[in-house]
């Protein structure tokens, strides 16, 4: 049990930015997203992630600026809490615990004190009926308030977002659901419903997708399946209300807002265009093409100067006054399946798969980013539904990363497939790779697998590419016979066939001597010089799922898997079977820096990873229950720095590290114990530099809180009693007193951080006199470690580790104590401050 | 925002034989001057003095022609039988010729009489040459001998009978005056010194030798026997350098071109092939209509001549730079030098702010209109006539595009008869090319679904409409034939493969499949523990 406490699952980055609409800080400085459990705040000039508030147990479902603070910042989440947050310092301010799991959440200036909420309706177990609650926020002193004061507004809402919105001054509240438009009016107390049919005349549905409330005219907007945006006026009465009609996008709207003065009405829609209509003169339009993706919500900043849409590839586009894009926040793109492998780029060490349609994308797994897409296509994406498009089915890297192989397809109902095979050169100078050689249709049907020669370099790179239409290709760098033919190209330079069986996986040795291809249930070994058939394996009935030489020592073994579930191992010296064993692998893959192996086998559902070597059918490592559903797609990352861990379950991820996708498309690895204690002290240097201006006085601080954390940080160094008060903070104190009063900034602005580093020394010498009953750490060390815990656990996939959480050994102080130190920190300390002016 | 992408117009590789500085050259002739001579042409030579004139043996007659004229300036008729290798002396003054008839004849060229008659061969004489010192001449003959012969007494100097068959070619060297080669039906190639008694090298060339060829610097010795030439190295004793072997037919004659930088092989096949002498490699191929018997290059590649079995003499000269300059003034002028720098090579002061403009994007007209979504204008400014004339594949790029968008089938619609007659034209005259046929099939399937309707309502359409219709019936046919060509090949493949081992019939190589079962049978013995 040791042994699987040691490595962890953990999710790493790469999760959704656009789940909910963002928020725009109203200096426009910042823009708060949902992503998966936590709120990121983002700069949006310079793009990167300042913030991640964490503190959320579930999907977070909402962020929402507060009317009143506009330093601070609501989250709603599934949990049942919303969270006020200062969002600049990554602070949590209060958490407001509703009991119900929440689905949206939306305030109003003219309500002061009030949230109001979109739940599931009791009694209903789904989410198609919501209501809409207002949360009177008890002015409780408290960390955590535990709210009651909860009143229904409007039953019946849809589980969108955006079909709910907030009218001039918050006088009503307009929200959509089907075919019917509600409307209530808060000082009348009373509702209004106007329904449309279910078609239009042509035939489309007239749905409501997304509403927007005009700030300061009675003027509602509506957005519908078909396209259409309706106006309505007039809508406090009964039977006298108007709506206007406007047309332009051709599918369904998505997203609509107004801008804060009211002047144009912003819209978007699968077609990816942001469309700006004036308002009163609709019938100017601007628009801005070609945004990338399908417009899944706009967001304004109060200034109205910066737009923001989000898209369905994970993309925030900050647009300035609707003409120019001015930055563009990328996370990992996901489709709906990853179609290539997973590869690691042997250079700049970033995942590489399928993103955008027609894409490769690059991200990189230590920072947390997308490096670059690589437009494979190059054809004018259309953004229509219902189109066949052409997708990047396969990719593969050699082993320099000096070329890239992709393979693009285009499923038609009525025609063949469309395939082409492309191959790119890694160009030094621009540091990306430029297309070299396109071949179309290098097979007559599908390409099931097309794998480079590991161990070739330059001039002498092999592919190999199997088909569909029993053939497998072998692919070659050739130099024109005319030298002002240009650059060498690729050329075919072998084709076999293997009694007309279709061949569905191939794999070269680790030195490329040997290469293996397996026809359903034969594998063939060849001999890539001179294209000799060496050998022949055959295995009980079952088709080859999988294909893997061993690497290193186990270079002679030649691993296979079976839809039969069999997992067999052939020794390639004596031509046999070396054993096998019964298992449905679903994914086998070899570490390339050392001869381990990982198989991930499904099993009821879930599936367990085994991790071995060839020479012998004993596991080094395995866990139950990595995830559910099947995983389809892993890759060893080679690590820059290796490990040097000593325990024998964990020894396999010393060289490289283990990504895994599951089924619902999270980026999940594995994760030791040694690495998440250096990833805790690396991310606590961290934390002071983020987006804090660098002022002389900070200089003077920051080089010394560090080295005091991690002094602080390490319960087991730190000698329980006499441990010596650092001497920084006198010095820094010294250092400030001492400066010149003409060279240091104002001291209002010094004050806080000046307190802060007093603060620490206080506490310190305060906790050498607390008891001995409990080891001391103070609630600033508490606050960082929660916040230095980049990778969230799974909580789903390890049920049985629940006891063998990796804090555990550190000491938890009880809920009221923290609380108790927390409100020490919070004190006023301007007495201070005056005291200095003074 | 991302720019608009431009249509991907496909490349695809360029049919035929790659335009090389070769190419060009050999080219640049211009069309043949076609002479039709009393029997097949058996031998050209040109004189070696300007203004070189060519003497062609065919039947029982001399011709000479001028470098330009198209009737003999000189002819010599006194022949009994069939005339054999006229050649001119190194000073162009006399001419020798062998006969069917075994008799050597000496002319003076401006005269029309023989000066000297040589006897002593018994059978057909084929070849002649003045040795390099003028005043002798070798004779190869069909008795297996060949002779040396003085000019001035006509006396024979002395017979060397060291081949076993006929000799029908022969050369003797330009730079000593006792070194000649011979070439007989007997495969051996043999060096003879006038001085010594015996040949000095042989060479053994495989097949009966037809043609031989000095390089100018006599290093290099080249034979042309069977279909097969080869190049010997003679001062390395005789060894072989390079073996061609790119005709298909017996190959009847060898020439230098371009001052011995080019080599060229004539053979029965009807082509006449160039080599480049460094590398052998054939760089230029002409074809001719007749089995070629004879072929002579002009001094600088002025001109080409082939004789031919069926009695045409072919000339072909070289064009002149001033005839093709004359072409290029024809061409459009351009707009000067001065225009296009114009404001281009300003170089800015370093403490110069600039102001970058955005670069406008060219985008083809075509792109323009499907950049707006225009697909009917996209289609028409991509059937302009110039574009689908010129560059089909652009056009097809464009309908390709338009499927890929879906939208193909409105951009075929609502057309007018002229415009849908332009289509119909440019679908009837790419269907049957391999590159296009898939998505033009697709196109015209569309367009008949679209106008059906109007079947005969004009008379232009339907007769397009039936054309159409005919070049898909051939097609069909024409494939048809090939599958069934493919099905004979195959069968005639398979016989001659089971002769001889295939490498992966699984005949020979079970073993690792054999091992494999045998070690799949016995999993109780051996059976790993299981992963758990």
């Amino acid at each position: 049990m040791v042994e699987q406490a040691e490595i962890r699952v953990v999710h790493q980055g790469g999760s959704n930015i656009t789940f909910r609409e963002p928020a725009i800080s109203s200096d426009s400085r910042f823009l708060l997203c949902a992503s998966g459990h936590n709120v990121k705040v983002f700069s949006t000039v310079t793009e990167e992630c300042v913030q991640e508030l964490r503190g959320h147990a579930d999907l977070v479902t909402g962020v929402l600026l507060r009317p009143s603070n506009h330093l601070q910042a609501y989250s709603c989440s599934a949990d049942g809490t919303v969270r006020l947050w200062d969002f600049t310092d990554g602070i949590l301010i209060k958490t407001y615990v509703i009991g119900y799991p929440i689905c949206s959440i939306y305030a109003s200036a003219s309500h002061d004190g009030v949230i109001f909420i979109a739940t599931p309706t009791k009694g209903y177990k789904t989410l198609d009926s919501l209501q809409l609650l207002a949360v009177h926020l008890p002015q409780t002193a408290g960390q955590l308030v535990e709210t009651s004061d909860l009143s229904a507004v409007l039953s019946d809402v849809s589980a969108n977002p955006a079909t709910v919105a907030f009218g001039r001054a918050g006088e009503y509240v307009a929200s959509t659901n089907g075919v019917q438009l509600q409307i209530f009016f808060f000082k009348k107390q009373k509702s209004f419903r106007f329904s449309l049919k279910e078609n239009s005349c042509s035939g489309r549905s007239n749905t409501f997708t997304c509403v927007a409330c005009h700030p300061t005219d009675d003027c509602i907007a509506t957005g519908h399946e078909d396209g259409k945006i309706r106006l309505w006026r007039n809508f406090d009465q009964k039977r006298e209300y108007t709506y206007r009609t406007l047309h332009w996008h051709h599918s369904a709207v998505r997203a609509l807002c107004f801008t804060p003065e009211g002047s144009n009405l912003l819209s978007g829609g699968v077609e990816s265009v942001l469309v700006q209509w004036r308002y009163q003169q609709e019938s100017q339009q601007d628009f801005l093409p070609r945004l990338g993706a399908a417009i899944t919500h706009i967001a304004v900043s109060p200034d109205g100067a910066l737009f923001c849409t989000s898209h369905s590839d994970n993309k925030i586009v900050l647009i300035q006054s609707c003409v120019k894009v001015s930055s563009i926040i990328q996370g990992l793109v996901k489709g709906e399946a990853v179609q290539t492998d997973l590869m690691v780029d042997p250079r700049s060490k970033a995942l590489v798969l399928n993103g955008k349609p027609g894409h490769l994308q690059f991200y990189s797994l230590q920072r947390d980013r997308l490096l670059f897409n690589l437009d494979v296509v190059q054809q004018e994406f259309i953004h229509q539904e219902g189109l066949d498009q052409f997708q990047v089915v396969m990719a593969t890297l050699d082993g320099a990363g000096a070329w890239l192989a992709t393979v693009e397809e285009r499923k038609q109902e009525t025609a063949e497939a469309e395939l082409n095979l492309k191959l790119w050169a890694f160009d030094e100078p621009s540091q990306s790779f430029v297309l070299n050689t396109t071949v179309s249709t290098p097979h007559e049907v599908r390409i099931t697998a097309v794998t480079f020669d590991p161990a070739a370099r330059g001039q002498t790179s092999l592919l190999v590419s199997c088909g569909r239409d029993g053939l497998f290709k072998a692919w070659r760098l050739a130099v024109p016979a005319h030298p002002d033919d240009g650059g060498p190209s690729w050329t075919c330079d072998f084709v076999s066939a293997y009694h007309g069986l279709t061949p569905q996986r191939c794999c070269f040795s680790a030195d490329g001597s040997l290469l293996a291809v397996s026809f359903q249930e034969v594998v063939t070994v060849w001999s890539p010089a001179s294209w000799e058939l060496l050998l022949t394996l055959s295995q009980p009935p079952g088709i080859i799922r999988d294909l893997c030489f061993g690497r290193l020592s186990c270079s002679k073994f030649l691993l296979g898997t079976t839809s039969s579930n069999q997992l067999c191992c052939w020794n390639l010296l004596t031509c046999s079977l070396e054993w096998s064993t019964s298992m449905e692998v679903s994914l086998l893959l070899a570490d390339p820096l050392s001869d381990n192996m990982a198989a991930f086998c499904h099993q009821d559902g879930n599936t367990d990873l085994f991790v071995f070597k060839p020479s012998e059918p004993r596991p080094l490592f395995s866990q139950k229950a990595v995830c559910s559903g099947r995983v389809s797609r892993a890759v060893f990352a080679p690590r820059e720095v290796a490990l040097e861990s000593c325990e024998e379950s964990s020894r396999w991820l010393n060289r490289s590290q283990l990504y895994f996708l599951t089924p619902l498309m999270d980026l999940l690895t594995f994760s030791t114990r040694a690495e998440e204690e250096r990833l805790m002290t690396a991310s606590k240097q961290l934390v002071v530099d983020d987006s804090v201006a660098m002022t002389p006085f900070q200089l003077l601080l920051g080089k010394r809180r560090p080295h005091h954390q991690a002094a602080v940080e390490d319960p087991a160094v730190r000698p329980p009693a006499d441990r010596p008060v650092p001497p920084g903070g006198s010095a820094a104190v010294r250092e400030l007193l001492q400066s010149p009063a003409h060279v240091l900034p104002a001291a209002a602005a010094l004050c806080s951080v000046f307190m802060e580093a007093l603060l620490g020394v206080a506490t310190e010498t305060r906790e050498n006199e607390t008891s001995a009953g409990e080891t001391p750490s103070d609630p600033e060390e508490e606050e960082e470690e929660e916040d230095s815990d980049q990778e969230m656990e799974t909580r789903a996939t390890r049920p049985e580790r629940g006891l063998l959480e990796t804090d555990s050994a550190d000491p938890v102080l009880s809920r009221a104590q923290v609380r108790e130190l927390r409100r020490v920190r919070k004190l006023d300390h301007s007495w201070f401050s005056s005291l200095l002016d003074s | 925002m991302a720019s608009f992408k431009p249509t991907k117009i496909p490349v695809y590789p360029k049919l035929g034989e790659k335009v090389t500085q070769d190419t060009l050259y050999w080219k640049n002739y211009k069309a043949p001057v076609q002479i039709k001579e009393y029997g097949a042409v058996s031998n050209i030579d040109f004189s070696p003095v300007a203004p070189h004139n060519f003497a062609v043996t065919a039947f029982s007659r001399i011709h000479v022609y001028g470098p330009f004229s198209q009737e003999p300036v000189k002819t010599f008729t006194r022949f009994k039988d069939t005339a054999y290798c006229g050649r001119f002396r190194s000073d162009g003054q006399l001419l020798v010729a062998g006969c069917e008839d075994s008799v050597v004849r000496l002319f003076d060229v401006s005269g029309r009489v023989a000066l000297r008659m040589f006897k002593g061969h018994t059978k057909a004489v084929h070849v002649t040459d003045f040795t390099s010192d003028r005043y002798q001449i070798l004779t190869g003959s069909d008795d297996y001998t060949c002779r040396l012969w003085d000019i001035p007494n006509a006396a024979e100097l002395s017979t060397y009978r060291e081949h076993t068959d006929y000799i029908r070619c022969g050369v003797t060297s330009k730079l000593n005056r006792d070194l000649f080669i011979t070439g007989p039906y007997d495969h051996t190639l043999k060096v003879f010194d006038a001085r010594a008694e015996k040949s000095v090298m042989t060479m053994d060339h495989g097949q009966p030798v037809e043609s031989l060829l000095l390089y100018p610097s006599e290093g290099l010795l080249v034979s042309a026997g069977g279909r097969y030439v080869k190049v010997w190295d003679l001062l390395k004793g005789g060894q072989p350098l390079v073996l061609l072997k790119n005709h298909h037919k017996t190959i009847t004659c060898l020439a230098l071109g371009s001052n011995g930088e080019r080599l060229l092989s004539a053979s029965l096949d009807r082509h006449v092939k160039v080599y480049n002498t460094t590398t052998f490699k054939v760089v230029h191929n002409f074809d001719y209509a007749a089995a070629i018997l004879s072929l002579a290059l002009a001094p600088d590649d002025e001109s080409i001549v082939v004789g031919m079995t069926n009695s045409i003499l072919s000339i072909k000269h070289r064009k002149h730079t001033e005839e093709s300059k004359e072409m290029m003034s024809q061409q459009r002028r351009r707009p000067s030098y001065r225009v296009f720098v114009k404001g281009k090579n300003f170089v800015p002061k370093p403490d110069d702010y600039l102001v970058s403009k955005p670069v406008k994007e060219h985008l083809a007209k075509y792109d323009r209109e499907l950049k707006k979504f225009n697909v009917s204008k996209a289609l028409d400014a991509s059937l302009e006539i110039w574009l689908r004339k010129k560059k089909p594949e652009i056009t097809v790029g464009v309908i390709k595009e338009l499927d890929r968008r879906g939208t193909l089938k409105n951009a075929l619609a609502g057309r007018d008869e002229e415009q849908l007659s332009q289509l119909l034209h440019f679908v009837i005259g790419n269907i049957v090319d391999t590159r296009f046929a898939p998505i033009i099939l697709t196109a015209a399937e569309m367009i008949l679904d679209i106008y059906k309707s109007v079947i005969g309502q004009s008379a232009l359409i339907d007769q397009q409409l039936l054309r159409l219709q005919n070049i898909l019936e051939s097609e069909i046919n024409l494939e048809r034939e090939l599958l069934e060509v493919l099905g004979m090949l195959d069968t005639m493949f398979a016989t001659s493969v089971t002769r001889k081992e295939v490498p992966y019939s699984d005949v020979g190589r079970s073993n690792g499949l054999a091992q494999g079962e045998a070690s799949s049978s016995r999993p109780e013995l051996f059976r790993p523990p299981e992963i758990k």
